[in-house]
């Protein structure tokens, strides 16, 4: 039969047709007939009481319709709302300001440049107060109080693992290094904005909502339990996530500017747009990482022994992380990361600033990213100590591939794992040893050059419902297939694809599974009125519980089918063989049916007692997570003059178990390592002591370009995950885990034999220049 | 303040409309002809998402006042295959150069006019020519395939 | 981020454009826009007309006459960077513009209107320093030219009088012995520099007769190194000469902190890149000779 293309094909993207035509429909495409345009005033002020709001300037501007502000919000009790941590965030202030740039008010108008004009025209006054910055700072009694309605700055203290067990295995260690390390602010910055289109149909009393969101079902709960008491309920809201330029993590929460649009609606009676600039973009919307670490790693007789965190979490003046209920500092226990250790400890404090809010991901599931820069710096330090190469001193802890399922000292249970291989290929690729030699001969010369390793182990699939869930929706994930009379099929997902190629790579697991070629297979998502539920897309888990609903439901189809095919062929359904696409009676293979037929049968002539119809929904409860992993080594030249870095080399051999479709998994890789190597070296979001922003737009939030990003090598290894049903695991994000400490390892080996154990990121050549300079190395010509 | 008649002639079509002098060329592609193939994605003229070619070649439309293109021919995404798939657009597709498209077309845009400079470049010539186009999702080296793609389609065509 | 409104107009020719500068003191000119337009988005400008110089005959073009390289200020960089007479024979010239914002952006962006802008940050200021430059500016009374060194009086402020537009640059003709060389330091591509230096020499025989020495971003307007100028005239161009332009380059530059470093690492970018920069520029000078 034709070969249906199911898995491990490079099968083209479905959804390239209209994107290279200019076709796609992304949030600021939609327009609706009188539609009016919403802008946002915003603090000049981290920290500010508003003492008045005049309004009468913006609707002395042409075209303005409305001033919103936090009293008229106060009025639907809408002014606050909740944060998926079960925080609270300002819709808009009602006397207080928390962070520069926040939402002070909104402007409504008839076009988008008479927003603006409104919103630059607002005159606000305000009484400046003191502002906290420093998350340690605002821990000492006495700081600045960020939260008039929390007793402290301090939100949260969390701590997993044995503490007295990991102190006394430290004690008892006869290597220890402890290092303090900061993972600053960044910002997804996908090249689309946020933005949102909020339709109100006050006859119907029914509400679109067109959003750039990555979990439109979540939301539409949302909105609906917030806004209960304003009669809206949840089936009268549809929520449409259309084609979504990059996401990232940057999508999952809801910001003020959605519910301002939908209050403006409301209050208007027509439709109303809000797309935020990249300015308000950067500045406002929920940032990733800034995790204050000390970290503490033993070892004895050369083995890793003990796991110490201690971690300061600044989260501005919410705490507005997309998390798992039930993890406030996300999966951060995956600290251990891919070494076999058997005592370890790991503590988080969630602290209030005068920032924005956040705490979510940078393409990266829970905190994992912070998690694997701990560890995978400490180990490199380790072995140093240990008078070690750090790539042999890895080979050697590692969890053995016969240890899987490993059970991990901060209680995961790891699926499968060879890490060993991965790091062997990785340094074959690269050729670990003759670059090791090179380094001495540079050295002896004078010249900068550095080898850096990470080896990974990251945890996606969120997951399992006994401890997964989000504002207590159980983190499981969903697919509809229904199979047309002609043999051709619709399939809908609960996720939202941001660029990973779900309409693609969704299709060519019921190809595999159905033997339907994916051409044949139309897939949707994104729309809430006909999509079935989900948690969506993020955290690198479509494919092990959606792509794994979608297995399940075709497998369900697949059932049916075989009795359809037993009436059909006038056999026992027990002596049908089922092969790629058909099933025939055993031993005689020209007696067989094709899914199509089946099809065409299923609503011409289903057997009687039989439903019509063929179709089948799964909401997949992963049973674990997965866990993929990798080895990355990064070569680098330091330009002694200038302090900068140059990225000569970087090989990343990943494995995520099964690979549905090659091209899409290296295309991810691509574009994870180079979010990874971005904080490293590029990106930070900083304050300074007023709570002022640097990083706040693209001149100064400094994204790669082509030039900046090297030319990536990548390697495979393919160790199945035991319990997804095709043994897939995810890799929208282990690039972007793996590679930062891949690339400080790297400049740190560079500038070891000067004395240098530890580099902050992001690297700048400034920070790399200083550093040379104290230790007389900087060059001057 | 003052509004303007303009002509601009997009893929080949002249659109006359009476403009505000301040309306970007971004927004008189997007909202006036409604051609939405054309993307923002910065306020800071950085990310070449509204990347069109303006009399043939690439200018970030985001920072270009629709008053000053009048008379000016523009070619937006939606013009690029003329009918058909430019061997931009098939390069794209066959090297996976895409994964949100929301850089692909500006991003389309400048490689075509870099290759009709520079019908064979290189890779490190490719890397400079897009560097003015923000990528987020793919990390730049299946674009830079992409191009080399486009380039071996163009050659192709122009001996058959 | 949405432009304020304003007045538009665009003349055909310079005397109508100076009446309109002349007639609405909040106007101002309109070149490539590529940093007039960024600001009005952001509302640090809100001029209340803008006047299109796009329309006015014969202010772009790339020519050799009468001793110069004459640069009409509508070129845009874009046009340096094909022209075949500035990349061979005006190599100070051709590494700057390649360096100046994105391969995008130079194909709007006026050399007239970096020049004319003014910005401690813009590229050409400093290679024009260093090379000697003039400027060609036409207003109410008439045309006149303003040497380089005369033309820049603060960040963002020039000589220019009100009504005046600046029409064309001139940069002395490139002979036998001489060469140049920019060197910028940038975070990544489209940035503004940490730091950048222009050299220009002119060789006589085996030693450096003459040298211009100029610096980018270092202080509230590009720099003319004088004493690393003095440093470089009248040696042999070796490592001793280029060490002691390099300290002078240093030690005029004028650089605070910031978020692209300190301001002691931007004096020793400068030096870095004055001595690479000025050991390219002899390089290319020997070649020339
Ligand atoms: C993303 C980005 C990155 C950039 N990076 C760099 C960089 O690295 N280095 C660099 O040097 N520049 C950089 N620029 C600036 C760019 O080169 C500008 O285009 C240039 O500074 C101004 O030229 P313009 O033709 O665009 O002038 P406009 O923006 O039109 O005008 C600028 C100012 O000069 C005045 N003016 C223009 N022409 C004349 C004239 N003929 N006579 C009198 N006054 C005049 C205008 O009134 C205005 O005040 C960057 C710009 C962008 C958008
Ligand atoms: S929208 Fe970013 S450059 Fe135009
Ligand atoms: S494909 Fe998403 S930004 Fe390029």
């Amino acid at each position: 039969m034709a070969e249906c293309r199911g898995l491990g094909h490079s099968v083209q993207r479905k959804e390239d047709a209209r994107f290279i035509r200019g076709q796609g429909r992304y949030i600021d495409d939609v327009k609706l007939p009188g539609m009016l345009y919403l802008d946002i005033a915003r603090s000049p002020y981290a920290h500010a009481k508003i003492t008045k709001i005049h309004e009468d300037t913006a609707m002395a501007v042409d075209g303005v319709a409305a001033v919103i502000t936090g009293k008229t919000l106060e009025g639907f009790k809408l002014a606050w709302m909740p944060t998926l941590m079960s925080d609270q965030q300002m819709v808009l202030p009602v006397d207080t300001v928390k962070y520069q740039a926040q939402e002070v008010a909104a402007i409504v108008a008839t076009s988008r440049y008479a927003a603006a004009d409104g919103a630059a025209a607002l005159e606000v006054d305000y009484d400046p107060l003191p502002v906290v910055v420093d998350p340690h700072e605002a821990l000492k009694p006495g700081a600045t109080k960020v939260r008039d309605d929390k007793e402290s700055n301090h939100i949260f203290h969390w701590e997993h693992g044995d503490a007295d067990g990991t102190d006394a295995a430290l004690a008892g260690c006869d290597t220890v290094v402890e290092q303090h390390m900061h993972l600053p602010r960044i910002h997804v910055a996908s090249i689309e904005t946020c933005g949102c289109v909020a339709s109100w149909n006050p006859v119907e009393g029914h509400l679109t909502l067109y959003l750039t969101t990555q979990a439109p079902h979540a939301i539409r709960t949302v909105v609906a339990l917030v806004t209960a008491h304003l009669g809206l309920a949840e089936h009268k809201i549809r929520v449409i996530s259309p084609d979504i330029g990059g996401g990232f993590g940057g999508k999952v929460p809801v910001y003020p500017g959605y519910v301002l649009a939908t209050a403006a609606s409301v209050v208007t009676g027509k439709p109303v747009k809000w797309i935020e600039d990249r300015s308000e973009n950067l500045q406002a919307d929920s940032f990733a990482r800034d995790y204050h670490i000390t970290a503490k790693l033993g070892s004895k007789d050369g083995k890793v022994t003990a796991l110490k965190l201690d971690t300061v979490a600044d989260h501005g003046y919410s705490d507005a992380a997309a998390n798992p209920s039930k993890f406030p500092a996300g999966l951060y226990h995956i600290a251990t990361g891919s070494y076999d250790l058997e005592n370890a400890h790991v503590s988080v404090d969630g602290v209030y600033t005068n920032k924005p809010p956040g705490g979510i991901a940078y393409r990266c599931s829970f905190r994992v990213t912070e998690a694997v820069h701990a560890i995978e710096r400490m180990v490199d330090l380790l072995a140093r100590e240990n008078g070690e190469d750090p790539a042999d001193f890895r080979l050697r802890n590692f969890i053995k591939p016969e240890q899987f399922p490993y059970q991990s000292a901060l209680g995961w249970e790891y699926d499968s794992g060879n890490y060993g291989a991965a790091l062997e290929k990785a340094m074959d690729m690269i050729g670990y040893r003759e670059l090791r030699a090179e380094q001495a001969e540079k050295r002896a010369r004078g010249e900068l050059m550095g080898v850096g390793i990470s080896s990974f182990t990251e945890i996606v699939g969120a997951g399992p419902s006994k401890t997964f869930d989000i504002l207590g929706i159980k983190m499981f994930d969903s697919a509809e297939i229904r199979i047309h009379p002609t043999g051709k099929a619709i399939a809908r997902f609960g996720t939202k694809s941001q660029g990973q190629g779900h309409e693609t790579t969704y299709a060519q697991i019921i190809a595999e599974e159905l033997g339907i070629p994916p051409e044949d297979i139309q897939v949707e998502e994104g729309d809430t009125d006909t999509a079935p539920y989900g948690l969506g897309t993020y955290a690198s888990r479509s494919t092990p519980t959606a792509g794994a609903a979608a297995s399940i439901a075709s497998r369900k189809i697949r059932d049916k089918a075989r009795k359809i095919a037993a009436h059909l062929l006038e056999a026992d359904e027990a002596d049908l063989v089922w092969e790629q696409g058909k099933f025939h009676v055993k031993g005689s293979p020209d007696r067989a049916k094709t899914i199509q037929d089946i099809a065409f049968a299923a609503y011409t002539n289903h057997p009687q007692g039989m439903e019509a119809g063929l179709e089948a929904i799964s909401y997949y409860d992963p049973p674990n997570l997965t866990f993929p992993f990798g080895s990355y080594i990064c070569c680098v030249d330091i330009d002694r003059g200038t302090g900068q870095v140059r990225i000569r080399r970087f090989v990343a051999v990943d494995d995520c178990g099964v690979r549905i479709n090659p091209m899409i998994v290296d295309g991810q890789i691509h574009g994870g390592l180079t979010m990874g190597i971005a904080p490293a070296l590029l990106e930070e979001i900083s304050y300074d002591a007023d709570g002022n922003i640097t990083g706040g737009n693209f001149m100064e939030y400094l994204v790669p370009t082509a030039m900046e990003t090297p030319h990536w090598e990548l390697g495979e290894t393919v160790t199945p995950s035991p319990h997804h049903p095709i043994g897939a695991k995810g890799v929208g994000e282990s690039a972007t885990v793996g590679a930062p400490p891949a690339v400080v390892n790297a400049v740190v080996d560079a500038l070891w034999h000067l004395g240098v154990r530890h580099m902050e990121i992001p690297m700048t050549p400034a920070r790399v220049w200083d550093v040379l300079n104290e230790h007389g190395a900087a060059a001057t010509r | 303040m003052s509004s303007h008649q303009i002509s601009v002639t997009i893929n080949g079509e002249e659109h006359t409309r009476e403009v505000e002098a301040r309306l970007l060329l971004v927004h008189f592609i997007r909202e006036e002809v409604g051609l939405t193939g054309t993307h923002i994605g910065c306020d800071t003229t950085s990310c070449g998402a509204c990347t069109v070619l303006l009399n043939g070649v690439p200018a970030k439309s985001c920072t270009v006042f629709a008053v000053a293109a009048d008379g000016a021919e523009v070619t937006t995404v939606e013009g690029l295959g003329n009918g058909g798939l430019h061997p931009v657009q098939q390069g794209f597709t066959e090297k996976h150069g895409l994964q949100c498209g929301f850089c692909t077309p500006g991003m389309m845009l400048t490689s075509k006019a870099l290759l009709e400079e520079n019908p064979d470049p290189s890779e490190e010539e490719i890397r400079w020519g897009i560097s003015g186009n923000l990528c987020r999702c793919t990390g730049y080296v299946n674009i830079v395939k992409a191009v080399q793609r486009a380039s071996e389609l163009m050659k192709e065509n122009s001996d058959g | 981020m949405i432009p304020p409104s304003f007045d538009y107009h665009a003349p055909d020719n310079l005397e109508e454009a100076s009446r309109l500068l002349l007639a609405n003191p909040e106007a101002k000119l309109l070149a490539g826009g590529h940093s007039l337009i960024p600001m009005m988005r952001f509302r640090l400008a809100e001029p209340a007309a803008l006047v299109d110089l796009r329309k006015i005959p014969g202010l772009s073009g790339i020519r050799e006459e009468g001793g110069s390289l004459c640069i009409g200020a509508m070129t845009r960089e874009s046009e340096l960077e094909k022209s075949d007479l500035v990349q061979s024979r005006y190599p100070l010239l051709a590494d700057t513009t390649r360096v100046i914002a994105d391969p995008v952006v130079r194909n709007l962006a006026t050399v007239g209107g970096n020049v004319a802008h003014a910005d401690p940050g813009n590229d050409h200021p400093a290679t024009m320093l260093a090379y000697g430059a003039s400027f060609v500016a036409s207003g109410p009374s008439g045309q006149r030219t303003i040497a380089a060194s005369d033309f820049f009086t603060g960040p963002f402020s020039t000589c220019l009088e009100d009504g005046e537009i600046l029409t064309e640059i001139r940069v002395p003709e490139a002979g036998p012995g001489s060469g140049g060389a920019y060197q910028k330091f940038e975070r990544k591509v489209g940035d503004y520099a940490v730091a950048a230096v222009a050299v220009q020499v002119q060789l006589d025989g085996g030693r450096i007769a003459g040298a211009g020495v100029a610096l980018t971003n270092v202080g509230l307007t590009a720099i003319q190194a004088g004493a690393a100028e003095a440093a470089l005239v009248g040696s042999d161009g070796g490592d001793a000469a280029l060490d002691a332009a390099a300290q002078a380059a240093a030690a005029a530059a004028d650089p605070t902190d910031d978020h692209r470093g300190s301001a002691d690492y931007k004096r020793a970018v400068v030096r870095v890149l004055t001595h690479r920069a000025a050991s390219s520029a002899l390089a290319r000078a020997r070649e020339a000779s």
